[in-house]
């Protein structure tokens, strides 16, 4: 049952994980919800996602902060590498979520557009292989 | 959340310290004002004036022209009605159960809300009686309460007229009553779902059988859906004897005022068009009110000008629409019109009065004062004229006026101030003169 952590990989904290589930669930609910509400320009789908968003950013703060300590806390090189490009993932998630977020909240046709569906592929994307890394505790083990 | 808030804040500050302001100084004001191209910016400016008190001291007007507060501590007064004996009604309540939708609705309303009284609507009309016109009503009384949001208001063939935010009343008026107990008679239900712009405007024609109601949209640009929008950004009429009603114009985004122009007898209305296009549109409006206009919105503004947020687009309904008479300048917020009857102040006297409640949506502040539209030949014939100003000092609101209204026989103006929960009067030099009760010599330059 237990899964034997790798010697080179471990997994993030719990909390650290649940905080994560949230902008990776979100983000790509907003993206799910940008297409629907393109093809639909039925305005509850732009609200859902400007939710969604909001929710993400909300969620994803502590988790900006806590892929930051982690640059600091490994002395082996793979492993400072993997937190780097953890946390680049999670800025890049964040800060274009939040561009995103005040695109949405432009009104009617504005709150989405190409800038904002092209804002939540790449919030949706970093949030996606962000998780795939953190989560990534080495398989092999299991 | 609050955390999420304070950061959007932040951020907005930011991104508008950052971004150029441009001048804001363009002309935009009169038949063709000039309008520059769309500037959708990431978070629109938000500037708001924030409330300081009067203090004693009292809004500024023309040389010669006294203005007084004749009542204070109302409970956000919208309109005003001179009955024919001089009392004065004042329509008092805030409407609108607009659901926030998105994040934004919460942030911006709270931004918004720092610029209003936190006075809670009184939804009531109070009646002010000042007959020896001193400035000092003798009587000062709830006419009528237990409405909802009233704001428009009318006299005519012996009714009085109410437009609460979700039903046109008529009570039986008769002269010096100082209360109406009983309820209200419905004319008709007025259009109350969301009520996104809740205020409903009132004017009866000159004869009395026809009521014209302003009803505003349910969004800025349709961003509630346009399911909500039906029988929104339209003027109604209403037959006076039935309750019947049909949609007289169309596409006019929130008329806040209505009357009638007394040498034509045309109806006017003044117009808040749309936001987040930039500081210097969308222009704000004066029009004459002809039947079967469409004004454009959501569509396109002024005209045929497309506007790129609503999808789809109408490409041949925007071919039918026409240009209103007057811009009165992007963002002025007009509340308030009155046209200047009978001989009218000197120097202001033929034309309309409106009130202007000021700007949020732009760094430099417009509005917050009454102008006054020069007319003959029942056109505007010339460019505004600031008449009351003052309401801005030192980049802090002192007063947001709404309603004006024009009372020829003691020669006066009314302004209904909604952020200091005043009653203003402003006097003309001529008021002795017309033989009125109002305007005791000493109160004059």
């Amino acid at each position: 049952m237990a899964s034997q952590p790798s010697t080179s990989r471990r997994s993030v904290h719990p909390l650290h994980g649940l905080l994560l589930a949230f902008p990776v669930a979100l983000f790509t609910t907003a993206l799910l919800s940008d297409i629907t509400y393109l093809k639909s320009a039925e305005i509850q789908w732009s609200n859902f996602s400007a939710w969604a968003i909001t929710g993400a950013l909300v969620f994803g703060a502590p988790v900006v902060l806590w892929a930051a300590l982690g640059l600091f806390r490994h002395r082996r090189d793979t492993a400072r590498t993997r937190a780097l490009v953890y946390f680049l993932l999670i800025l890049v998630m964040w800060i274009a979520g939040l561009i995103n977020a005040f695109k949405h909240s432009k009104d009617a046709w504005s709150s989405v557009g190409t800038a904002g569906l092209t804002l939540s592929i790449v919030s949706t994307l970093a949030a996606l292989v962000a998780g795939w890394i953190a989560y990534d505790s080495g398989r092999n083990a299991a | 959340m609050t955390r999420t808030f304070l950061l959007v804040a932040l951020l907005a500050a930011t991104s508008l310290s950052a971004c150029s302001r441009g001048d804001e100084s363009l002309d935009q004001t009169g038949a063709n004002p000039k309008l520059p191209a769309l500037n959708e910016t990431l978070v629109p400016p938000m500037k708001i004036a924030k409330p300081q008190g009067w203090n004693g001291e009292l809004p500024t007007v023309p040389a010669g022209f006294t203005v007084t507060a004749v009542a204070t501590d109302l409970k956000i007064p919208r309109q005003i009605l001179v009955l024919p004996n001089g009392d004065v009604l004042v329509a008092e309540g805030s409407g609108g159960h607009a659901p926030k939708l998105r994040p934004k609705d919460v942030i911006a309303g709270y931004i918004k809300s720092l610029g209003k009284s936190s006075v809670k609507g009184g939804d009531r009309i109070t009646l002010l009686r000042d007959a020896n016109g001193d400035g000092k009503p003798e009587l000062r009384t709830t006419f009528i309460k237990d409405l909802d949001a009233p704001y428009g208001l009318a006299l005519v063939n012996g009714s009085l007229y109410v437009a609460n935010q979700g039903a046109l009343l008529r009570f039986p008026y008769s002269d010096g009553e100082t209360s109406i107990g009983t309820p209200g008679e419905e004319v008709t239900k007025l259009p109350a779902v969301v009520n996104h712009h809740w205020t409903k405007s009132l004017a009866a024609s000159p004869d009395g059988s026809k009521l014209y109601v302003g009803i505003g949209s349910n969004s800025n640009i349709g961003e509630r859906g346009m399911s909500v929008e039906e029988d929104r950004a339209v003027i109604w009429e209403i037959d006076a004897a039935t309750g019947a009603n049909r949609i007289f114009v169309s596409g006019i985004r929130n008329p806040t005022a209505l009357a009638f122009e007394p040498t034509s007898n045309q109806l006017w209305a003044v117009v808040n068009e749309r936001d987040e296009l930039g500081a210097e549109l969308v222009p704000d409006y004066l029009t004459s009110v002809r039947e079967g206009s469409f004004y454009g919105w959501p569509y396109s503004y002024w005209g045929k000008h497309i506007d790129p947020r609503v999808h789809p687009q109408k490409p041949e309904l925007v071919k039918t629409a026409i240009a209103p008479d007057y811009a009165l300048g992007s963002h002025v917020a007009p509340l308030g019109l009155s046209f200047a009857t009978g001989a009218g102040f000197p120097g202001y006297a033929q034309g309309a009065f409106v009130g202007e409640h000021g700007s949020w949506n732009r760094q430099s502040l417009a509005g917050y004062k009454v102008s006054f539209i020069p007319f003959a030949g029942g056109r505007p014939s010339g460019k505004p004229k600031d008449f009351v100003t003052g309401f801005i000092k030192d980049g802090r609101a002192r007063g947001r006026p709404v309603g004006v209204t024009y009372d020829s026989a003691r020669g006066a103006l009314w302004i209904a101030d909604d952020l200091s929960n005043t009653v203003w009067r402003v006097t003309g030099p001529r008021a002795v003169a017309m033989g009125s009760p109002v305007g005791a010599l000493a109160g004059q330059q």
